[in-house]
């Protein structure tokens, strides 16, 4: 089975000025349907410009993306937005929700991008909104909604495309502790009862717990993984702890 | 799709009034300017085309219904001889001067006709009849024209030319493009005060026989009359209408005011539209991001534009509509026939529509990336 992301010696060097800022450089990664992967790392390390690549609206200066198996690397962004409209959902750290419709709504639009519209689309949005949790607040406005509420109308608007991915860019930064760990966990069931593939970008450590894998990105690049640096430190302490761990 | 560009729209009330004032100016502004323009070709031409005829005979190099000059009464009769020719009547249509009670002179265009004929008689007749011409010094003028004349009620005397005049009817809207109203008599008449000579007339005005060819009998009048020359009705009204709409710059004038008011929309639409759009840059940024792909973004700031649009043109119209029938008194006719009302959603339409390509040039380069840049 393909993985649903296999990035391969990905580079991104953004222009600026004569030399140019590199943001990735030679990077491979692959995540997997039903595995939630947290990205973490230091501002300015590429987080943030890996999952806009991995999300199709950034196209990678070399290297190679691959989304559920196609090669996505070389596409123009006319031909990115159809893959991103089939296999991608974003949550982002704004929430980014329409503030003059509706929380059924913002759902809706979603659905009639995929072509489902009129009493469908509705029945499948208040269907998406009980999932998530609030399906009382079909006709409340963004404005009138809690930070949390929003994130869940966000989740709900990214699971209406019936995504294999879903990409999420601090989700929980606007939201308090609680109602960040209960977004979190969310997303996790998305990822290990629905089998698709979750990548979070993220400065919380409090959430890494719910992490299936987590990738740390330095300088444009992997750094070991948090999960072994982790194993190493205890090995140190305790070789007989550092075998059970692993 | 769910109403999101009626909702951008309506979300900030104030933006969307200043939207649809924009609109409402340009669309009062082009109505009245083209209305103008229509109002004025039509007046130009209006004896020629109320005339009734087929042909119109005039000397030579005759540019347009005023300019008339006089030729031989006895064409007449060779006109009336040609085959296919069922009625001719010789006209007169000249300036004269007309003396108000108080003493003041104004200037007025006089149509001599034959009040027993069918041709270039007054028409909208509101009071007296073109038989009543036949009385002694009588004159036909229009109600709109009472107080530049200083004339209230039939029977008062005035003076053509220096010689008596006496009103003996009113028209209603017949209205001259000059500053000279039309002052209708009959051909005797307007010889008096007009000057010209008693064997003299100006133009001969021609109705063809049921059946008869135009050209043959055009042709035919060109044959058997010298130094003449032959319009058909149709051809004359737009000489006429030429004349006074474009070599005069008047009509050029009009027509430059009313695509004025279409930059003036336009500016004001595509301002407002492409305010609105950077307002909801980053809910594009979103849609893109989503998948969307550019028509779906582009079909929701076209939307914008058509609704205000149409919001625009109906309270435009209903504004022009009050000034087309305030016009209706006043010496200048605003005319809104209703193709032009027709063409002039259209073009509402399309001024906004086209606004918002500025809009949608903008959004078509939005970086779909923008979403995470906070």
């Amino acid at each position: 089975m393909h993985p649903a992301i296999a990035v391969r010696e990905l580079t991104k060097t953004y222009a600026e000025g004569a030399s140019g800022v590199p943001a990735l450089r030679g990077l491979d990664l692959d995540v997997h349907p039903g595995e939630l992967v947290m990205l973490v790392g230091p501002s300015g390390s590429g987080k943030t410009t890996l999952l806009s690549i991995m999300g199709c609206i950034l196209s990678p200066s070399t290297g190679s993306v691959q989304i559920s198996g196609k090669e996505v690397s070389q596409l123009k962004q006319k031909e990115l937005a159809p893959i991103r409209l089939s296999h991608i959902g974003f949550v982002f750290q704004g929430f980014n929700l329409f503030p003059t419709l509706t929380a059924g709504e913002n759902v809706e639009l979603m659905l009639d991008l995929k072509g489902v519209r009129g009493d469908a689309a509705k029945t499948r949005a208040g269907q998406l909104l009980e999932q998530v949790g609030i399906g009382e607040k079909y006709n409340s406005f963004p404005a009138d909604l809690s930070g949390g509420q929003k994130q869940r109308v966000a989740i709900a608007r990214a699971l209406a495309g019936e995504p294999d991915i879903i990409l999420a860019d601090e989700p929980t930064a606007a939201l308090d502790s609680h109602t960040g760990r209960k977004v979190i966990e969310m997303m996790r069931e998305l990822a290990h009862r629905n089998g698709r593939a979750v990548v979070i970008v993220t400065h919380d450590s409090r959430l890494l717990e719910f992490a299936d894998r987590m990738v740390r990105i330095e300088d444009g690049l992997i750094a070991q993984p948090v999960v072994e640096v982790f194993a190493e430190m205890l090995l140190r302490q305790d070789p007989g702890v550092a075998a059970t761990t692993a | 799709m769910p109403p999101l560009a009626r909702r951008n729209l309506f979300h900030d009330k104030v933006r969307l009034i200043v939207t649809v004032t924009g609109i409402v100016f340009a669309v009062v502004l082009i109505v009245v300017e083209l209305g103008l323009f229509v109002g004025f070709t039509e007046t130009t031409s209006s004896l020629i085309d109320h005339s009734g005829a087929d042909l119109w005979v005039t000397s030579r190099h005759v540019p347009y219904v005023e300019l008339g000059v006089p030729f031989s009464e006895r064409k007449l009769y060779q006109v009336r001889a040609v085959p296919g020719v069922q009625e001719a009547q010789k006209i007169i249509s000249r300036w004269s001067q007309w003396k108000r009670a108080d003493g003041r002179q104004e200037s007025v265009q006089i149509i001599g006709i034959d009040a027993d004929s069918t041709l270039a008689q007054p028409w909208s007749l509101v009071q007296g009849t073109e038989q009543d011409l036949k009385r002694p010094d009588a004159v036909i003028m229009d109600e709109i024209y009472k107080q530049k004349l200083g004339v209230s009620q039939v029977g008062e005397l005035f003076e053509i030319g220096g010689h008596r005049a006496r009103i003996v009817g009113f028209t209603h809207g017949i209205r001259s493009f000059t500053t000279s109203p039309y002052v209708f008599t009959t051909f005797k008449n307007a010889q008096v005060f007009t000057n010209v000579p008693d064997d003299q007339a100006i133009f001969i005005l021609v109705k063809l026989a049921p059946g008869a060819n135009v050209e043959q009998v055009r042709q035919g009048i060109l044959g058997n009359v010298k130094d003449v020359e032959v319009f058909t009705s149709r051809e004359f009204s737009h000489m006429t209408q030429f004349y006074w709409m474009f070599t005069t710059g008047a009509g050029v004038a009009v027509l430059l005011a009313a695509v004025l008011g279409l930059v003036v929309g336009f500016v004001v639409v595509a301002q407002t539209i492409y305010a609105t759009t950077v307002d909801h840059l980053k809910e594009f940024g979103t849609l893109k991001a989503m998948g969307a792909p550019n028509s779906y973004v582009y079909k929701v700031i076209i939307t914008q534009a058509a609704i205000s649009a149409v919001m625009g043109y109906v309270l435009g119209m209903i504004v022009s509509a009050f000034v087309v029938r305030a016009s209706q008194s006043g010496g200048a006719a605003i005319l809104m026939p209703w193709p032009m009302a027709v063409g002039m959603f259209f073009l509402t339409l399309l001024m906004c529509v086209s606004a918002a390509l500025v809009s949608i040039n903008k959004v078509t380069r939005l970086d779909p990336a923008m979403v995470f840049k906070g």
